[in-house]
C-alpha cells in the first residue's frame, strides 16, 4: 500500500525518469537525482487525474509489440509511397467499421495510433459505445481482408498485453 | 562506410518526406490526402533523426539519444492530430471523392 502512495504509477515514474535524462541528453549524477525526484513528485502530484490503473500482464509482450510495428511502419511505408505515386484513378477509398474485442481504453487508443501508422488505412473516429472504429482506408480490395489483417497483427498481441482493470 | 550509411538514411528520409508532400498535393480529397502526413513523413523524419543519432553519437564524445525522443513525440502525436482531423472533418461532411466506399458494420 506504501508503495502505491509514494508512486501511484510506477510505469509513468520510470518514463519521464527516461525522458527526463533523454531531454538533456546526459546521464551526469546530478540530472539523475533531479529527474528522479521530478518522475517521482509529478505523478504524486497528478494522480488525481489519472485514477485508473494501466495493467500491463506482459511487459516483454509490448516491447515485442512496438518492435513489430515499427517494422511494419517501414513496409507501410514503402506501400503507401508505390500508392502515391502510382496513378491516382486505381485507388478504391472507402470507410470501414472494425468491431473492437478490446475493451482497455489505453489498449484502443494504442490500436488507433497503429491503425494510423500502418499501411493504408487512418483511424477516424470511436463510436459513442467504443465498440467501432471508424477507420478511412487509402484503398480497399478486399474488406475482410483489411480486418482480418488488423486483428491478426495489432488487436490479438494487444489482447494479450491489456486486461481489463 | 559511414558516410554512406549517413548519407543513404538521409536521402532514404529525404525521399519519404518527398512523397509523403506530394501525397498532400495530388490526392483527391481530404480523407485521402490524411495518409500522406501521417506515414510517408513519420518513416522520412524517423530515418533523418536515426542518421542524426548515428553522426553525434561517433563524431561528439558520448551518445546522443534525445532524437529517440522526437521519434517518439512525433509517433504519439502524428496519428492523434490525424484522428482528430477526420474526425472534425466527418462531423462538418468535408466532401468525398464520389467513389469512395461506405462499408457497414
Amino acid at each position: 500500500m506504501m508503495f502505491r502512495r509514494i508512486f501511484p504509477h510506477p510505469l509513468l515514474t520510470l518514463i519521464l525518469w527516461a525522458i527526463w535524462l533523454l531531454l538533456n541528453n546526459s546521464i551526469d549524477p546530478g540530472h539523475i537525482v533531479l529527474g528522479g525526484a521530478l518522475a517521482v513528485f509529478i505523478p504524486w502530484l497528478t494522480s488525481s487525474y489519472w485514477p485508473e490503473q494501466i495493467n500491463i500482464r506482459r511487459p516483454w509482450k509490448l516491447v515485442h509489440y512496438i518492435l513489430y510495428v515499427l517494422w511494419d511502419i517501414l513496409i507501410a511505408n514503402v506501400i503507401v509511397a508505390k500508392l502515391i505515386l502510382g496513378p491516382q484513378k486505381k485507388l478504391n477509398p472507402g470507410f470501414l467499421h472494425y468491431e473492437l474485442q478490446l475493451t482497455s481504453p489505453v489498449g484502443i487508443s494504442l490500436l488507433a495510433n497503429t491503425i494510423s501508422l500502418t499501411p493504408g488505412t487512418v483511424s477516424c473516429d470511436l463510436t459513442e459505445d467504443r465498440r467501432y472504429l471508424l477507420i478511412h482506408a487509402l484503398h480497399i480490395d478486399d474488406v475482410a481482408e483489411i480486418k482480418a489483417e488488423i486483428y491478426r497483427k495489432f488487436e490479438k498481441p494487444l489482447l494479450e498485453i491489456f486486461v481489463v482493470c | 562506410m559511414l558516410e554512406w550509411t549517413l548519407a543513404i538514411l538521409i536521402l532514404l528520409g529525404a525521399f519519404f518526406t518527398l512523397v509523403g508532400s506530394i501525397g498532400l498535393f495530388k490526392l483527391p480529397d481530404f480523407y485521402m490526402r490524411l495518409h500522406g502526413p501521417t506515414k510517408a513523413s513519420t518513416l522520412g523524419v524517423g530515418a533523418i533523426l536515426v542518421a542524426s543519432a548515428i553522426h553525434f553519437s561517433l563524431k561528439t564524445d558520448g551518445v546522443s539519444l534525445h532524437e529517440i525522443l522526437v521519434t517518439l513525440f512525433l509517433f504519439i502525436t502524428a496519428p492523434v492530430s490525424a484522428h482528430l482531423m477526420a474526425k472534425a472533418a466527418i462531423h462538418i461532411k468535408v466532401k468525398q471523392v464520389d467513389r469512395t466506399r461506405q462499408l457497414e458494420k
